[in-house]
């Protein structure tokens, strides 16, 4: 097989794979940080035992879901009260009791969801209606 | 490979014996613990109703009295428009003539037509606006009768506003947050742009054993609020002693709120 041309050609091919590459060259070694969100509130240092409603890794998974089923029990089906795999009891209310510890939605909600791409009021749009705690900043 | 009948039968009847078991296994594998509970101290009726004493809150009320809507709008965090286009009402009031408009006639006093009478949700036992909604974000709720609205499913089409024959329903046609005059009450979510809204009995009250905002806040006890299936509730004795009336009852959606004028 001849490739015609290939004085050409080849040199093409180069540049066209550093331009459609350039947006990787562009942002190499400028990585932004994971984030290292603070969550000690004030509320979660007086806690005997710091303890969500799940295991850490769970939440930081399963969270997303968790708040559609709650939501669902709450609204939809009028149960209000979660029972968690320790036995506590909690009322599954975002504004009541999620960010009765977790009251630095900057910090908590905000850094992360950034750092992952999400834009903020737009997904997940949680706070165009419920109301996040005032921070002291 | 070849099988015969009989290995044919045999593999059948394993395959039967299977899926006959399935029910037992899930039923066993079913988590024990109930994770999602009712609230012990919630209040709970087969079927809520109000009954709105209009001559008490005329005569005894102070004029121009508006309690009851300040207070439901506060808890609520229901934002005030001017523009009546735009007006987002969960309680407010209405001429007598407009609430009940068999009930004037030519001769009647100017006074009887013109004068206020709070109106609210009706929490109809047959309701239109469930009825139409395509994404079942109002529904009423088998349990206690509430006309329910999940914020969350609502498209803000408009039909429930179109088939609702009280008005009962606003629709956001804006962000509501900048109009919220009281401070907001960070119990309750504001609306967002593009949802419709209404009274909601205070299912969200209830659920804390604590009586609707509008029935709380009345000082002469003008709003009754109570189950209409339980004899010896307040709303049963007060239609039992008085002459009530619902509103626009000729259109077969059977309201809950009653009214004595």
């Amino acid at each position: 097989m001849k490739l015609y041309n290939a004085k050409r050609i080849i040199p093409g091919l180069i540049i066209f794979l550093g331009l459609i590459t350039l947006p990787l060259w562009y942002n190499m070694g400028k990585a932004a940080p994971a984030p290292q969100p603070k969550i000690d509130t004030v509320a979660i240092q007086r806690l005997a035992q710091k303890q969500c409603v799940l295991p850490k890794e769970q939440m930081r998974t399963e969270h997303m879901q968790m708040l559609n089923d709650w939501r669902t029990q709450a609204v939809r089906n009028g149960k209000r009260i979660y029972v968690a795999f320790d036995g506590k009891q909690y009322e599954m209310s975002l504004q009541n009791e999620c960010m009765k510890c977790h009251s630095n939605k900057s910090q908590f909600c905000d850094t992360c969801h950034t750092y992952a791409g999400l834009k903020t009021d737009s997904t997940p749009y949680c706070w165009t209606c419920h109301i996040p705690p005032k921070e002291s900043k | 490979m070849k099988s015969s009948r009989r290995d044919f039968l045999k593999i059948g009847g394993a395959c039967a014996l299977g899926l006959g078991a399935l029910p037992a296994v899930s039923a066993l594998a079913k988590n024990e613990l109930p994770n999602f509970i009712s609230g012990q101290d919630a209040v709970t009726g087969k079927k809520w109703g109000m009954v709105v004493d209009m001559k008490k809150c005329l005569e005894k009320g102070k004029p121009g009295c508006k309690d009851c809507m300040l207070a439901c709008h506060k808890i609520h965090n229901v934002p005030e428009i001017d523009d009546p286009q735009d007006q987002i009402k969960w309680i407010w009031t209405e001429k007598h003539g407009a609430v009940f408009p068999g009930d004037e006639h030519a001769y009647a006093p100017h006074e009887a037509n013109e004068k206020p009478t709070i109106v609210m949700c009706n929490h109809c036992t047959k309701p239109v606006c469930v009825r139409v909604c395509p994404t079942k974000a109002t529904w009423k709720r088998p349990e206690d009768g509430i006309v329910m609205m999940d914020f969350h499913r609502c498209i803000g089409c408009r039909y429930c506003m179109a088939g609702c024959p009280y008005g009962a329903r606003s629709f956001n046609f804006r962000d509501p947050r900048p109009h919220i005059k009281t401070e907001l009450n960070p119990e309750f979510p504001t609306r967002d742009r593009g949802v419709v809204e209404k009274c909601n009995f205070c299912y969200e009250r209830l659920a804390k054993g604590l009586l609707p905002a509008c029935v709380e806040s009345c000082k002469v006890g003008a709003l009754a609020f109570g189950d209409l299936e339980d004899p010896k509730s307040e709303v049963r004795k007060l239609l039992a002693a008085h002459h009530t009336i619902q509103r626009k009852p000729e259109l077969g959606t059977q309201p809950n709120v009653y009214y004595i004028v």
